[in-house]
């Protein structure tokens, strides 16, 4: 069902964890659908990313896209992120299956909404970049068990 | 590899095959035809028709072999709206039913039945109060599967089946993943129609029944031949209903025991795992549930990774998660009982056999506290729930 470097990312997540105090956070999915990305950046004076962290509530292919996104964003302009398209993620994991595909649309909005919340902090604009759809809905906590 | 997915589908047993082997090259005349080499055909599947009819107090032409179990179950329903037509078209199910049942009743919806689907409590049990109330002069059929597919749970089938002929209704259930598994007596439960399946019990797949009370006046579903008294046309699987015949007498036989020992190790099983991981719950009913159902859900996590990760070290298991239901949505039987979304997606299978061992178990928990802290800790959602607690 999943192609080899899928399943490498899943089982060997690279860039898992948290940023404290990170230039930027986007937090994007749904719970009720079963996948929410959070991604963290550390961005320096240049403009290029330095650091970058991730947490995925997900499937395999939720994870694993979140992973690469890491991978294929860290070193990289913001203006090189941008061009990280949920595409790129698509092919540099050698595809998903079809009712996945969401999940590497979802690693684009999680760098979308990332840098969106950077810009914000910054007070700048950062070109080509849209208000990315964060529709994180409210979690229901105290389940109590 | 520990397999533990036997709700999907068990491993056919070598006594079964080996009853079944000698009527694919030896004897593999049809058994309708009227020389003698057909003539053993002829009676393997008579006595098989005993042992399946035994398994369940029937009588031996109250069996009817089907294809499996959706077959039966799609059978059942429609045959009986049809056949029920003018007395009515009102259908009581409920909502946590094998989709052979759900989607037979949205088909028979379209048709002009009107179907109630009854609630189900935290435990997955329908109410007979609730029961009671939906029934209307026009209902025709009750159907209420014995026990759950995904959580296990055993429904009041004695209750249903009394309630329905007090009310002159027809009851039918489908006993897919009970047959074999729990007693059932078809006259003592009151029920008139009963699906089963062979691939549940260490039987064959693509073999199954439908029982049918005597007197029942359902038509053929499948319309050719006069096979299974013509009420089900087609070639007789010779080997298929031996296979079924051969595991439904040593489900039999060996019920009691095996009970005894999956209940002992599935105890353990749902001990441990409530007991040694946080925030896991047990879905379904805590002691009214089939002998070799485990269903959790451990939350801030999903379904389809722990299956992934399980895989992996060779452990077979299943999920209600919506990532293996190939939907957005979660399993509809663990949204009826009431779980949220976000739990729902984190549920876990584990349903065993006889050959299943307590180090087998032990093996699969402490796997499972590892995978289980390993996708927890890249959670966003438990992240926040740690912080939300400081």
């Amino acid at each position: 069902m999943y192609s080899a470097k899928v399943i490498d990312h899943f089982s060997n997540p690279r860039n898992v964890g948290e940023i404290e105090n990170p230039s930027g956070v986007g937090t994007v999915g749904n719970a009720r659908c079963g996948d929410i990305m959070r991604m963290y950046l550390d961005i320096d004076e240049q403009s290029i990313i330095r650091e970058v962290k991730f947490k995925t509530f997900g499937c395999g292919a939720a994870v694993a896209a979140s992973s690469m996104a890491t991978e294929l964003v860290k070193g990289k302009t913001i203006q090189e992120a941008l061009k990280v398209t949920n595409k790129v993620v698509l092919e540099a994991l050698d595809g998903l299956p079809p009712v996945k595909v969401h999940c590497s649309l979802l690693a684009e909005e999680a760098i979308h909404a990332a840098l969106w919340d950077y810009a914000e902090k910054k007070h700048i604009v950062i070109e080509g970049l849209e208000k990315p759809v964060n529709d994180v809905s409210e979690t229901a906590e105290g389940e109590g068990y | 590899m520990i397999y533990l997915d036997n709700a999907a589908t068990t491993q056919v047993s070598e006594a079964v095959l080996n009853e079944m082997l000698p009527f694919f090259r030896e004897i593999y005349g049809n058994p309708s035809a009227i020389y003698d080499f057909a003539g053993e055909g002829k009676r393997a599947v008579d006595a098989a028709r005993k042992q399946a009819a035994d398994l369940i107090g029937a009588n031996p032409e109250e069996i009817y072999f089907t294809g499996g179990g959706s077959e039966s179950d799609n059978w059942a329903l429609k045959a009986a709206a049809e056949a029920y037509a003018s007395k009515g078209k009102h259908i009581i199910t409920s909502k946590i039913e094998h989709h052979a049942i759900l989607h037979t009743c949205e088909y028979l919806e379209k048709l002009g039945c009107e179907v109630t689907y009854l609630d189900v409590d935290e435990d997955g049990k329908i109410s007979l109060e609730a029961l009671k109330k939906a029934i209307r002069p026009d209902t025709i059929l009750i159907s209420i599967m014995t026990a759950n597919n995904e959580i296990g749970t055993i429904e009041p089938i004695a209750e249903i089946g009394r309630i329905a002929h007090e009310n002159g209704i027809l009851f039918h259930t489908d006993a897919v993943q009970a047959y074999g598994h729990i007693p059932i007596d078809v006259e003592k439960m009151h029920i008139d129609m009963l699906s089963a399946s062979g691939h549940k019990l260490n039987g064959p797949k693509g073999i199954g029944i439908l029982y049918i009370r005597n007197g029942v006046k359902i038509r053929s579903f499948i319309h050719g031949g006069a096979q299974e008294r013509s009420r089900r046309a087609g070639t007789s699987n010779v080997s298929g209903i031996v296979g079924f015949g051969k595991a439904a007498q040593i489900a039999k036989d060996t019920m009691e025991t095996r009970n005894a020992q999956e209940t002992a190790i599935r105890d353990h099983l749902i001990d441990r795992v409530l007991s040694e991981i946080p925030y896991a719950r047990l879905n379904g009913h805590r002691t009214d549930r089939l002998p070799n159902n485990a269903n959790f859900c451990f939350r801030f996590i999903e379904g389809e990774s722990v299956l992934i990760l399980l895989n992996q070290i060779g452990i077979c298991a299943s999920s209600g998660s919506a990532c293996t239901s190939g939907s957005l949505d979660p399993s509809h039987v663990l949204l009826a009982i009431g779980l949220p979304h976000e739990v729902a997606h984190g549920s876990l299978r584990l349903t065993l056999s006889e050959d299943t061992t307590l180090e087998d178990i032990d093996f699969v928990v402490d796997s499972l506290k590892k995978i289980i802290t390993k996708l927890r800790n890249m959670s966003p959602l438990y992240e926040d729930f740690v912080k939300n607690q400081k």
